[in-house]
């Protein structure tokens, strides 16, 4: 027999050198020049927006993005000044204005830097709620799905959301009575359960314990309900009606956007639930949230983050879009689309009011698009290592 | 084939019935009141505001005004609470300025979307895709308003063509082509604007299927049999390609009624969207209702049709 | 050499990426005679499948790229045609069978249309002969009632059918030789023995030659003249099949056949090759299969292994089994 030369064999054992997945990642991204650089202007806007809060607020900001110098406005980008004129506390900190002022004098760039936070926050907020939304609907209905919901339950809810109505229009007595029956009956059911064991319900109780519904079509049927919405047009009516504010609008634009997260994360859990990993989970005695928090959902996460990372995109859009109308944040605080919406007067003769915010939007927007487009080519385990 | 058809109309009643409820919900429970029944408003005596609330049926509870509000508008007698018109009418004739708009502006999408996602996915990679590929990023992550305002600036410099409204205003009697050729200016600019993120998305989605579809096997088939490379392109992977977006021919019905809110009001167009905008600043709840409810139907109707379609065209589904 | 109808000469062809070159086919050759049997074998991955494609010009290049070698077809180069000759040549003389019958038809065009299609693209035939030659050609591959399959959808057809209609299209235009990649890797235990009973029947009937494509040792033992033993993109042995099951030469094949599970012992434990097969991005530019073979010495790891001639075509890439002389297969 021919010995082994272990030592030769090492080398050039024909396998590739493991690379582990953020390398891999990094490499993706590398290789898709567009999302790399969209993730380079995202980190930037970040930067920038987290800078923008801290010199713009505060008694005695940095850059005032609300000092109204009256005698200088509409002047140009990068035009510096009238010294004699302003007052020592009124010259803007850099020397010029960057991107020039508008019909009241005020630094574009210091309300530029005002409204970036605005912008970060609105995407990020609403898609964070869109997203916790959407997983938390598209986890129950994927994974639960199939139970059905009791004749009993939703007599129960029906009877507990009565109760509320009613509190709140201000029938005191009959709120809160239909509220204690409602409950009463939600512990009484916990205690029967116990109490009878295995044994069956009598007859009569059987109309009250058949299965109506199944999670998951309710769940989808509102889903249904909330697409049959035309968006913005929703946005727009539900924002005007409530007292202008920033957070109304993050909340509002996240209440209408979930149905994308819950349509992935219920497909995604669907198949995932067929999956012999997790039939060996579930085998071992692994309890149902372990399951869903350790094994489902970061096998999910996949199309919400891509999915997510594109929401962001469509509500920076949204919001400008809303204040652009005028819905948007309450006036003396800037956003992209205010600056944007009060510059249209001047168009031509203040076209940088126009475009220095419009080019800020487009640039973030196009950014996060990049971004989450390589991102789904990152997380997409057909791309990973060929050729 | 008959029961999903039955099936599908069932379940899109309910639907709707949920909608039409989400919506009055909505609209009655926010804070605020129409400007003619609130208190505050000083242009109306207490005398008159209770008049108002009694004809809007305002006094009654909740669960009769919604009964009270879809009776009259499936008896089609709703009428604006601004202006005691009939919504119906008023919808009407808004609709009839926004269909050029979404005529122009749906045929545009259509027919370039198609050709520039089918060449991209057949020369991939190449100058032609990369191009089109920042194109439409581009194109789908500018707003509306910036895109708007700077093709106006564009035309009114280059051509000197006023732009804003339907038509210039006093044009009177000046010759028959000359007021053809201001409609289509007029309308050239709004509905290319109202296309442009329909064609860069639907022609993103037209290269992805093309390529998924020219990677199957069957391609690779047809290639085998000794198929023109053209035949297999535009037989085998195209008519495959194809099938989801008979689908979307279902989901342009919706955008009958939405119109750009956002565009209109930048060229002063007096369509549906502009109407729906004034009603939700004057809290004309009738007319927020209707557009509502029309564009539920709309969209319901839209999903039925694509999934009729899609049983027509693909020969795998059959019921 | 009259009788040689394929004749692959050191074929290279390498896939190209951004930062790797993985080598598919590292200089393969070999024959295929008119009316014969040739087996290629090989795990997943060695390029078996590649080598086939390459011969009919269906991969995309790029990523894929042809660095040389020949491909001979009745004395012709296929690599030098332009595209409209190749055209001719796919389908007409050169047909192919592919692995999944569930992917390879089109699922909108009824197997009329396809088959029809095979014919049409070659041939000027009126409409209603074309008809009775699809009819034939679904009797032929045995088909039950060909006139009604005839306007069914490929999803109303089971797994073995519609394998059936991808050899009915493959045969359509009468070809020299026909290439089946793992036609019954797919299917059942039951339809693979039916599939290679129609493939021996209508070799037999139409005087072709057959490249057939697999894995599967087994098969290969029913139905080939000749084999050729692939690993990591190069030919290791080949030989008659009675030479290659019988005194194979090279550890490669004898791995293989001692991991067929008929030829193990009742109870013991079946035998399988260590290691797997090498990435072809970093396969060693010496004896590929070193790293994992029994009888390794420092010299598979530095230099490329000869062929070795063992008389009556039987060649083998193992130099080391060939200075001692073959040891047996236990």
């Amino acid at each position: 027999m021919i010995k082994k030369d272990i030592k030769n064999l090492l080398q050039n054992t024909g396998v590739a050198p493991r690379r582990s997945r953020l390398q891999e990642s990094w490499r993706i991204l590398k290789g898709n020049s567009l999302a790399f650089v969209g993730l380079i202007i995202f980190a930037l806007f970040f930067c920038t927006a987290l800078a923008g809060l801290i010199l713009t607020s505060g008694t005695k900001p940095v850059f005032d993005p609300a000092m109204v110098r009256l005698q200088e406005k509409l002047l140009p980008p990068l035009s510096s000044p009238n010294l004699e004129t302003l007052r020592p506390e009124e010259i803007p900190k850099l020397g010029v204005y960057l991107f020039g002022t508008d019909d009241l004098g005020r630094d574009v760039f210091a309300r530029m830097l005002q409204g970036a936070w605005v912008s970060l926050t609105v995407g990020f907020v609403a898609v964070g709620i869109a997203v916790l939304i959407g997983i938390f609907m598209g986890g129950i209905s994927g994974y639960f799905g199939q139970s059905h919901i009791r004749v009993d339950q939703i007599l129960a809810a029906f009877v507990l959301l009565l109760g509320g109505g009613l509190l709140a229009v201000g029938a005191i007595f009959s709120g809160s009575a239909l509220l204690l029956i409602g409950s009463a009956y939600i512990f009484f059911s916990r205690w029967l359960k116990k109490g009878l064991g295995k044994q069956p319900p009598p007859k009569w109780m059987k109309v009250f314990f058949a299965g109506v519904i199944s999670i998951d079509t309710l769940i989808m049927r509102l889903v249904d309900i909330m697409l049959c919405f035309p968006s913005f047009f929703l946005i727009l009516t539900v924002v005007a009606l409530l007292p202008a504010s920033m957070y109304n609008i993050m909340i509002v634009i996240g209440l209408t956007s979930w149905m994308g997260a819950t349509r992935f994360v219920r497909a995604e859990f669907l198949s995932l639930r067929e999956q012999d990993f997790v039939t060996a989970a579930r085998a071992l005695g692994v309890s149902n949230w372990r399951i869903i928090f350790r094994h489902m959902i970061p096998n999910a996460i996949a199309p919400v983050l891509v999915s997510a990372t594109i929401g962001i995109a469509t509500a920076i859009l949204t919001e400008a879009g809303l204040s652009f109308l005028g819905f948007g944040v309450p006036p003396p605080h800037a956003t992209w689309g205010n600056i944007l919406s009060d510059g249209k007067r001047f168009i031509f003769d203040a076209p940088w009011l126009t475009f220095v915010p419009g080019f800020a939007i487009l640039l973030v927007v196009l950014s996060f698009n990049l971004f989450g487009e390589g991102l789904r080519d990152i997380l997409n385990p057909k791309l990973k290592e060929r050729y | 084939m008959l029961s999903f058809i039955g099936r599908s109309i069932i379940q899109k009643i309910i639907t709707l019935f949920f909608v039409s409820v989400v919506s009055f919900l909505i609209i009655h429970l926010a804070p605020g009141k129409p400007s003619q029944v609130d208190p505050l408003n000083p242009k109306f005596t207490p005398e008159m505001v209770e008049r108002f609330r009694k004809e809007f049926h305002l006094d009654k509870p909740l669960y009769i005004q919604y009964i009270y509000f879809y009776r009259d508008l499936l008896t089609g007698k709703t009428v604006s609470w601004k202006d005691n018109q009939s919504v119906l009418k008023k919808i009407w004739e808004r609709f009839l300025n926004s269909l050029p708009l979404f005529i122009v502006g749906t045929i545009l999408t259509w027919t370039l979307s198609f050709p520039i996602g089918i060449r991209s996915a057949i020369f991939r990679g190449g100058l032609y895709d990369r191009s089109s590929t920042f194109f439409s990023y581009l194109l789908i992550s500018i707003p509306g308003f910036f895109f708007a305002y700077i093709l106006i600036i564009f035309v009114v410099t280059r051509f000197h063509v006023p732009v804003i409204g339907m038509e210039t205003f006093g044009l009177g009697a000046s010759s028959w082509t000359h007021m053809v050729m201001d409609r289509i200016w007029h309308l050239l600019l709004p509905s290319v604007l109202g296309a442009t993120g329909g064609i860069a998305i639907l022609s993103r989605y037209v290269r992805s299927q093309m390529l998924e579809v020219e990677s199957q096997d069957y391609v690779r088939t047809a290639r085998a049999k000794g198929v023109p490379e053209e035949q297999v392109l535009y037989k085998h992977a195209l008519r495959n390609a194809l099938l989801p977006f008979v689908t979307m021919f279902g989901l342009i019905l919706p955008g009958l009624i939405g119109g750009s809110v956002i565009i209109e009001s930048i060229f002063s167009w007096p369509g549906m969207g502009r109407m729906a905008y004034e009603a939700i600043l004057a809290r004309d709840y009738p007319i927020i209702l209707t557009v509502n409810f029309i564009s539920a139907v709309l969209v319901l109707a839209g999903t039925f049709v694509s999934d009729v379609l899609y049983m027509v065209v693909d020969p795998r589904i059959r019921l | 050499m009259d009788n040689i109808l394929l004749s692959v000469q050191d074929l290279k062809f390498y896939f190209i990426g951004n930062e790797r070159v993985a080598r598919a086919l590292d200089g393969v050759s070999y024959e295929v005679s008119k009316g014969e049997t040739v087996c290629l074998v090989g795990e997943s991955g060695c390029g078996k499948t590649v080598s086939a494609l390459t011969i009919l010009r269906i991969i995309p290049q790029p990523p894929g790229k042809i660095m040389g070698g020949k491909v001979l077809f009745n004395g012709q180069n296929l690599l030098d045609l332009s595209e409209e000759e190749m055209q001719k040549i796919r389908g007409n003389h050169i047909a192919m069978v592919f692995q999944e019958p569930m992917t390879s038809l089109n699922p909108v065009f009824t197997v009329e249309d396809q088959i029809q299609e095979a014919i049409m693209v070659h041939e000027m035939v009126d409409e209603k002969s074309v008809r009775e030659r699809c009819i034939q050609l679904l009797k032929d591959v045995g088909i039950p009632s060909p006139e009604e399959r005839l306007k069914d959808y490929p999803h109303q057809l089971s797994g073995g059918q519609r394998q059936r209609v991808m050899i009915a299209m493959a045969l359509a235009c009468d070809p020299d030789l026909v290439i089946a990649d793992e036609p019954t890797t797919a299917l059942d235990v039951t339809i693979q023995a039916q599939i290679l009973n129609l493939f021996q029947e209508l070799k037999q009937k139409r005087q072709m030659s057959l490249l057939y494509i697999t894995h599967d040792l087994g098969v290969v033992a029913n139905i080939a003249d000749r084999i050729y033993v692939m690993y990591a993109g190069i030919i290791v042995e080949q030989g008659d099949t009675s030479n290659i099951f019988h005194n194979p030469c090279h550890p490669y094949t004898q791995g293989l056949l001692k991991s067929l599970p008929g030829r193990a012992k009742r109870g013991s434990k079946l035998h399988s090759i260590p290691g797997t097969v090498p990435d072809p991005a970093h396969k060693p530019g010496s004896c590929p299969f070193h790293p994992r073979c029994d009888f390794a010495i420092q010299a598979c790891g530095t230099e490329f292994p000869r062929v070795c001639d063992y008389g009556e075509g039987h060649l083998s890439r193992c130099p080391v089994l060939y200075e001692n002389k073959v040891p047996k297969v236990n």
